[in-house]
């Protein structure tokens, strides 16, 4: 990341609450140009659903977001798209029943012209190439993702979203269901994108050890609230470890102190 | 490779054959299909007459075409129990704007189709927006038609329209009816399978949450295929009244909605969501027609038809079930 790379999203005092679970209380923060920012936090702390909101899925209770300077109002997925704003969920948004290749176009799916019918040999020969510069091996595009392993699945998710021009990519626990070997090749594939500049990339991950290894800066988030942030520098999987650890610790013996699951919510 | 696990290994017709039916849904109920039409012929030389064929193709004709609308609703994991009113329905729309509002004939069929798309479009609506199981909705709906056909029409069989090209091509003809079931079954399969549509289809049906986390615009994908399910059976309840050249307030109703719905399951389109087949329902329908008429002319009465029926529609979603399992237990080598 070059030092003056411009902002491109702030999210500026997002609360959201599920009835009475609160998930995210005044959560801010900033991501720049080329840069890769490490989300981390217990389950529950509401990562996803800052991802969510992010990416037009749910909308905030109050609270402002803001790309390139510029306020917007998030009203679907599709709006966020279009501006730039593209995910590798959790869940990974893949549809069992249909091909390789119609996973990797879904909703942004190549067409012929007049008739707007499928282009389904250009869908699979750019599959094809998106899945061989990651340098993940998928026998064969025709098959449905639900034959494929967990590793592959989270592959073509990866790959959806990593080739669909994304101005900022979200990238919700992208190596969950991986092997050493396919989860090194994502990780070459983050630093890649980051030499290269142009998408900006909110990382989250439970492997702090991945975290650092890749990301310029990281944010804590705890109770629905970011209360740390530090470039990844000045921070250690040690220091990030004890910073979850302790706060578990501390809860038990102080006995008054909040529990860590109170008011969380994934 | 997955080309290779399919025949891999195991040699010999058997295993050959089996690897066909589980790559072509269509294939087992193609060949039920024909074995029934090789039964029946060997029982009755009446069977393939010309006469016997055009009855069969009548009455197969407006049951795959509601077949076919439904088959986009259940790839949705969504039902239409009201689909055999619009059946109804838009006839006597039609009869309306014909004989009391005036209108040109296809100006009339177009204000029945309309009145159809606002049938599905309810039907829709309360599914999406007010989160109403479509079992339930379309119930409503179901009753809410089934009453107002009667009350439209006064009670009683209404005239069709008067001759014409147009009343003609749209049912008086003789194969008019299987000629309009081919196009549609032809054009649905075109629009599931090879437009984005169709895609987003499976695909909100398959995993809504996954649909609408890749931006797929899940609530007009579910109201369309109700307004399209809905459309169809109008148009098939139309080339039905042309047909018979009457105009009848109970022609509709559960039964051939039912056996639309039992001709899409044979075919290969469970309800559960996310797969489906029009080519299938189609040929369901064939299956479920030969059935009838074959039994009819073997004189089975209709309550032994019922039986062999509720016993095919239990066996094919069984096996249909199992051969998923058969094809998830296919994974490919990592």
């Amino acid at each position: 990341m070059r030092p003056d790379a411009p902002e491109v999203l702030r999210v500026e005092n997002i609360s959201k609450r599920f009835g009475s679970v609160v998930a995210l209380r005044d959560v801010s923060l900033r991501l720049r140009k080329g840069e890769v920012l490490g989300l981390i936090g217990d389950n529950g702390a509401g990562k996803s659903t800052l991802i969510k909101i992010i990416t037009g899925f749910h909308r905030p209770d109050s609270g402002r977001i803001f790309l390139e300077g510029k306020e917007v109002q998030l009203r679907s997925v599709s709006q966020a798209q279009s501006l730039g704003i593209q995910t590798v969920y959790q869940d990974l948004a893949l549809v069992n029943d249909l091909s390789v290749y119609h996973n990797m176009f879904l909703n942004k799916e190549l067409t012929r012209r007049p008739l707007p019918l499928l282009n389904n040999r250009k869908m699979k020969e750019l599959t094809r190439r998106y899945l061989s510069d990651i340098g993940i091996n998928i026998p064969s595009l025709d098959i449905e993702v639900a034959m494929l392993s967990g590793g592959q699945r989270q592959a073509i998710a990866v790959a959806r979203a990593v080739y669909s021009e994304a101005k900022i990519l979200l990238m919700d626990e992208p190596l969950a269901a991986m092997g050493a070997k396919e989860g090194a090749m994502i990780l070459d594939l983050i630093q890649r994108l980051k030499e290269e500049g142009e998408v900006s990339i909110i990382l989250i991950a439970h492997n702090y050890a991945h975290v650092l290894e890749v990301c310029d800066r990281v944010n804590v988030l705890q109770h629905g609230r970011i209360g740390y942030d530090r470039p990844a520098e000045e921070t250690s999987v040690e220091e990030l470890t004890e910073l979850m650890v302790s706060e578990y610790r501390r809860a038990r013996a102080g006995g008054g102190e909040a529990p860590p699951w109170e008011g969380g919510a994934g | 490779m997955a080309g290779q696990s399919a025949t891999g290994g195991r040699e010999g017709p058997l295993p050959r054959l089996s690897g066909a039916l589980l790559e072509r849904r269509e294939a087992g109920i193609f060949a039920v299909a024909v074995a029934l039409v090789v039964y029946f012929q060997a029982a009755n030389a009446a069977f393939l007459t010309q006469g016997n064929l055009r009855a069969l193709a009548q009455f197969a004709a407006t049951t795959a075409i509601i077949a076919v609308g439904l088959v986009m609703v259940m790839i949705l994991g969504e039902i239409d129990l009201s689909v055999g009113q619009a059946y109804g329905f838009a006839p006597i729309v039609m009869y309306l704007a014909y004989e009391r509002l005036l209108l040109v004939l296809p100006l009339a069929i177009a204000v029945a189709l309309a009145a159809t798309a606002v049938v599905g479009f309810a039907n829709g609506a309360l599914r999406v927006y007010f989160g109403v199981p479509s079992f339930v909705a379309t119930l409503g709906t179901f009753f809410l038609l089934g009453g107002l056909n009667v009350i439209l029409t006064g009670g009683f069989p209404r005239p069709a329209p008067e001759e014409s090209a147009l009343k003609q091509a749209l049912g008086a003809y003789p194969y008019a009816g299987i000629l309009w079931a081919t196009g549609i079954m032809i054009i649905m399969h075109a629009v599931l399978n090879h437009t984005r549509w169709g895609i987003h289809t499976f695909a909100t049906g398959g995993n809504f949450t996954g649909a609408r986390e890749a931006g797929i615009r899940v609530d007009r994908i579910r109201i369309g295929n109700f307004m399209l399910c809905s459309v169809l059976g109008g148009f098939a309840g139309i080339i039905e009244a042309m047909r018979i050249d009457s105009i009848d307030p109970l022609v509709g109703g559960a039964e051939i909605m039912f056996y639309a719905i039992a001709a899409a399951v044979i075919g290969g389109t469970p309800l559960a969501g996310g797969v489906g087949t029009v080519i299938g329902a189609f040929i369901g329908t064939l299956v479920i027609s030969i059935l009838r008429n074959g039994f009819t002319l073997q004189g089975v009465n209709a309550n032994e038809f019922n039986i062999i029926l509720g016993v095919a529609v239990l066996i094919v979603m069984a096996l249909n079930i199992y051969v998923g399992r058969l094809r998830r237990g296919r994974r490919a080598p990592t």
